[in-house]
C-alpha cells in the first residue's frame, strides 16, 4: 500500500514540480543531501550495474554519487549530441550534407561518461562514428555542423567532413576500420615517455574487434605497460552484421586475453563514468593497459545509406528507445530523486534546440573553403608544391 | 532483399547516374576549352559544381559468345560468378557481406543457389581474408575473395605481394595459389572522398607473379573476370564502381573469356596514342573525338585491360608506327 502511495505521490510531484513532503526516492537511490531551502536534492547516490570482470580482482564501485549540477550537465551534453545528430540526419536528407555520415544517437552515454572521467589533457582517438566525441572533446556544435556541410567555419576547415574532425588532444575521426587502435597505443607510449600522467583513450567498435592490428596494439600496450584505455563500443552490429555472425567470441572485454577487461552498461552514463574512472586510474598507476567494453546501441543504421532495419527489427530499436534510452534513464533518475523538475529539462531542451538551430543557420550559410586551399598540407614544405589537377592543364598548388 | 542491398552500400549513393555531379572527378578535355576550368576564380560564395562526367560508351553486341542479355556491370559480375560456381564445384566466394548479395549487389542470389558453404561472409579483416584465400587456393579450391572497397586492400598488401605473388617462385613450382582471384570495387565515384575512391593498381603493378586486371564495361568485365578465375596465377580484378549501375551492355549469358595481357585497340589513329583502363577509357573516347574535331588530331585509343603483365607489344607497336618505324 505504501509503495502505491509513494508512486502516486511521486507522480504528482513530478507533474507539479513541487517539493516532496517526505524524502521519497526511486528504487536503488538514496538522497544524500536535501536542502529544504532549495527545491531540489543537490546530491544523490545511485546503484549502478555490476561490471563483468576479466583478469581483475575488483572492479568499479556499485554505487555512485551524482550532484544536481553534474546531472544537469550530463543531460545537457547528451541532449546536445542527440539533437545535433538528428539535425545532421535532417540536413543529409535535404542533401545539404553529402558523402558519408555515421550517426551516434543512442550511444550518447558513452561519450558523455568517458569524458566526465578523464581530463581535457588526456588523449582520445576514435573511429568514424565520431561526432559525439568531437563534441565532448570541446568542439562546438557550430563547427561540427559546418564541417559536415563542408564550409570554411568547420573544425577541419570544411575539407574533412564527417569522419575527419580533430581538436586538441582529439585525434579524430578515422575512416579505416581498426587503423586508429595502434595509433592510440602510440599516443599512450608518448604519454608514458613524457611522464605526464596522461592516458590515451582508444575507441573501436565490435566490427573492428576482429582486425589483426587491434591485437598487435594490445600486445605492444601490455608488453610495455602503456597507459592506454582501449574501449570497444559494442553496439551489436558491425554495419549489417550482428556480433554473433562476426565473432567467435562476443566477450569483447576478454579479447585482450592477458589484458584485464571490464564489461560496462554503455547506456547508463553513471556506469560509464565510474568504469572509466576505474580504468583510467588503472592506467595512470602504471598497471598497464585495460579494455572496457561498452554495451550500447545505435538507433540509426550504420550510415545514412543504411535504413538500419534489414538486419534488425523495428521492434528491437523501439524497445531500446523506450526501455534503455540513455537520456531518458538519466532524466528518470533525476526526476525521481527530485534533483530537477520537468520544466527545467524542458527549458534546457529549448535552449539546446536554439543552439542547434543557430549552428545550422551558420552551417548552411557559411561560405565554402576557397579552391586555393584544396591541396594544402600534403607535405610539410617550404616552397609551395605544384599539384596536378584532374588534367594536366589544371594546376593546383599545395602550400603548408 | 534488393532494397536492403541498396541501402547497405557503405555510404555510396544508391543511384549512380551516368553523369555524376561532383567536382574533382574526371573533367572532360572539352571543359578547358569551352568553359571555366576548375582553377578559375573562386571568389564566388558557392562554387559551381562541374559535372564530373564521362559518358559510358557501350561496346557493340558480341555475337561470338552466344545469346546475350542486357546487364549492367554488377550484373555481369554476378553472371560470371554464377557461371563459375555452376561449372567449378570447388569454387567458393567469400568476403565482407557477400552472403546477402554484397554492398554492390555483385553476389545477389548466389548463396541461395549454391549454398552457404560456397558463398559465405568473413569478419572484418582484410589481411585475414586474403591470407585465408591464399590458403584455400593452395589447397586446390578456386577461391574468389572480395575486398569491400579497393581502399581497404592495404592491410592485405603484405599477403598479396609477399605471399600470393611469390608463392610459385619461392616453392620452385611445387606450390602455387593460382586459384586465387581477388575482386574489389575500384575508382572514384564523386562522393567517395579518401576511402571509397582509390585506384591502387599502381601499388601492385610492380609485383611479378601477380596479375592486375581492370575492365571498361560489363562485356569486358565478365570475360576478363572469367579469365582471371581460370588463370593459373593469383589475379586482382578491380571493378570500376561508378559503372556498376551506369554501364549497361548486352552481355553473353554463357561463359566466355577475354584474354589477359592483351590490350585492345578501340580506335585506330596516326598522331597520338591514348592508353587508358577502366572508367578513363570512356573519357578518352570523348577526348579522341574532340581532338579530331577541334584540332584535327588523329588519336589511337588503347584499352590496356591488364595492368600487369601489360601488353607492351600492342602499345609500342603503335608508337613505333607513329614515329615512322616499321
Amino acid at each position: 500500500m505504501t509503495s502505491v502511495w509513494r508512486f502516486v505521490s511521486n507522480a504528482l510531484c513530478r507533474i507539479t514540480g513541487r517539493k516532496v513532503a517526505a524524502p521519497t526516492v526511486s528504487e536503488g537511490s538514496t538522497v544524500v543531501v536535501s536542502n529544504s531551502l532549495n527545491e531540489f536534492t543537490t546530491r544523490a547516490s545511485f546503484d549502478i550495474k555490476k561490471c563483468d570482470l576479466h583478469g581483475l580482482e575488483a572492479g568499479p564501485p556499485l554505487k555512485t554519487e551524482l550532484s544536481r549540477d553534474e546531472g544537469l550537465r550530463f543531460y545537457r551534453t547528451m541532449q546536445v549530441m542527440r539533437r545535433m545528430e538528428l539535425k545532421a540526419d535532417q540536413l543529409y536528407k535535404q542533401k545539404i550534407i553529402r558523402g558519408f555520415c555515421h550517426l551516434y544517437d543512442g550511444q550518447e552515454a558513452c561519450a558523455a561518461g568517458v569524458e566526465a572521467a578523464i581530463d581535457p589533457s588526456d588523449h582520445l582517438i576514435t573511429a568514424y562514428r565520431a561526432h559525439g566525441y568531437t563534441y565532448t572533446r570541446g568542439v562546438s556544435v557550430r563547427e561540427i555542423l559546418a564541417e559536415l556541410t563542408g564550409r570554411r567555419g568547420g573544425v577541419a576547415k570544411g575539407k574533412g567532413g564527417s569522419m575527419h574532425m580533430y581538436a586538441p588532444n582529439f585525434y579524430g575521426g578515422n575512416g579505416i576500420v581498426g587503423a586508429q587502435v595502434p595509433l592510440g597505443a602510440g599516443i599512450a607510449l608518448a604519454c608514458k615517455y613524457q611522464g605526464n600522467n596522461q592516458i590515451c583513450v582508444t575507441l573501436y567498435g565490435d566490427g573492428a574487434a576482429n582486425q589483426g592490428q587491434i591485437f598487435e596494439a594490445f600486445n605492444m600496450a601490455a608488453l610495455w605497460k602503456l597507459p592506454c584505455l582501449f574501449i570497444c563500443e559494442n553496439n551489436k552490429y558491425g554495419m549489417g552484421t550482428s556480433v554473433e555472425r562476426a565473432s567467435a567470441s562476443t566477450d569483447y572485454y576478454k579479447r585482450g586475453h592477458f589484458m584485464p577487461g571490464i564489461r560496462v552498461d554503455g547506456m547508463d552514463v553513471l556506469c560509464v563514468r565510474e568504469a572509466t574512472k576505474f580504468a583510467a586510474d588503472h592506467c595512470r598507476t602504471g598497471k598497464g593497459p585495460i579494455i572496457m567494453e561498452l554495451q550500447t546501441y545505435r538507433y540509426h543504421g550504420h550510415s545514412m545509406s543504411d535504413p538500419g532495419v534489414s538486419y534488425r527489427t523495428r521492434e528491437e530499436i523501439q524497445e531500446v528507445r523506450s526501455k534503455n534510452d540513455p537520456i531518458s534513464l538519466l532524466k528518470e533518475r533525476m526526476l525521481s530523486s527530485n534533483m530537477a523538475s520537468v520544466e527545467e529539462f524542458k527549458e534546457i531542451d529549448i535552449e539546446i534546440r536554439k543552439e542547434v538551430e543557430d549552428a545550422t543557420q551558420f552551417a548552411t550559410s557559411d561560405s565554402e573553403p576557397p579552391l586555393e586551399e584544396l591541396c594544402n598540407h600534403i607535405f610539410s614544405n617550404n616552397p609551395p608544391l605544384q599539384v596536378r589537377g584532374t588534367h594536366p592543364w589544371a594546376k593546383l598548388k599545395s602550400s603548408s | 532483399m534488393a532494397a536492403a542491398a541498396r541501402f547497405l552500400i557503405r555510404g555510396a549513393n544508391s543511384k549512380l547516374p551516368i553523369a555524376v555531379v561532383g567536382s574533382g572527378a574526371h573533367c572532360s578535355f572539352g571543359s578547358t576549352f569551352l568553359k571555366l576550368s576548375l582553377n578559375c576564380n573562386s571568389g564566388i560564395k558557392t562554387q559551381r559544381r562541374h559535372a564530373a562526367h564521362f559518358t559510358f560508351q557501350p561496346d557493340p553486341v558480341p555475337t561470338q559468345f552466344g545469346p546475350t542479355q542486357k546487364m549492367n556491370l554488377f550484373q555481369s559480375v554476378t553472371s560470371a560468378l554464377d557461371n563459375t560456381l555452376a561449372n567449378d564445384p570447388t569454387a567458393v566466394i567469400f568476403g565482407e557481406d557477400v552472403a546477402f548479395g554484397g554492398v554492390f549487389r555483385c553476389t545477389v542470389g548466389l548463396r541461395d543457389k549454391y549454398g552457404k558453404d560456397r558463398v559465405f561472409n568473413t569478419p572484418l579483416c582484410e589481411q585475414g581474408i586474403v591470407g585465408f584465400g591464399i590458403g584455400v587456393a593452395v589447397a586446390g579450391a578456386t577461391a574468389i575473395a572480395e575486398i569491400q572497397f579497393a581502399d581497404y586492400i592495404f592491410p592485405a598488401f603484405d599477403q598479396i605481394v609477399n605471399e600470393a605473388a611469390k608463392y610459385r617462385y619461392r616453392s620452385g613450382d611445387l606450390f602455387d595459389c593460382g586459384n586465387l582471384t581477388i575482386r574489389a570495387p575500384w575508382g572514384c565515384v564523386g562522393h567517395g572522398s579518401l576511402y571509397h575512391s582509390q585506384s591502387p593498381e599502381a601499388f601492385f603493378a610492380h609485383a611479378p607473379g601477380l596479375k592486375v586486371v581492370i575492365p571498361r564495361g560489363p562485356v569486358q568485365a565478365k570475360g576478363l573476370l572469367l579469365s582471371c578465375i581460370a588463370d593459373k596465377n593469383p589475379c586482382i580484378f578491380f571493378e570500376p564502381k561508378i559503372m556498376y549501375r551506369a554501364a549497361v551492355e548486352q552481355v553473353p549469358v554463357e561463359s566466355y573469356t577475354i584474354p589477359l595481357s592483351q590490350a585492345e585497340v578501340l580506335q585506330e589513329g596516326s598522331d597520338v596514342t591514348l592508353v587508358a583502363w577502366g572508367t578513363q577509357v570512356h573519357v578518352l573516347r570523348e577526348v579522341a573525338n574532340l581532338a579530331q574535331e577541334k584540332l584535327g588530331v588523329s588519336c589511337e585509343l588503347i584499352d590496356l585491360q591488364t595492368i600487369l603483365p601489360w601488353d607492351v607489344e600492342t602499345v609500342c607497336k603503335k608508337w613505333s608506327n607513329e614515329l615512322g618505324g616499321g
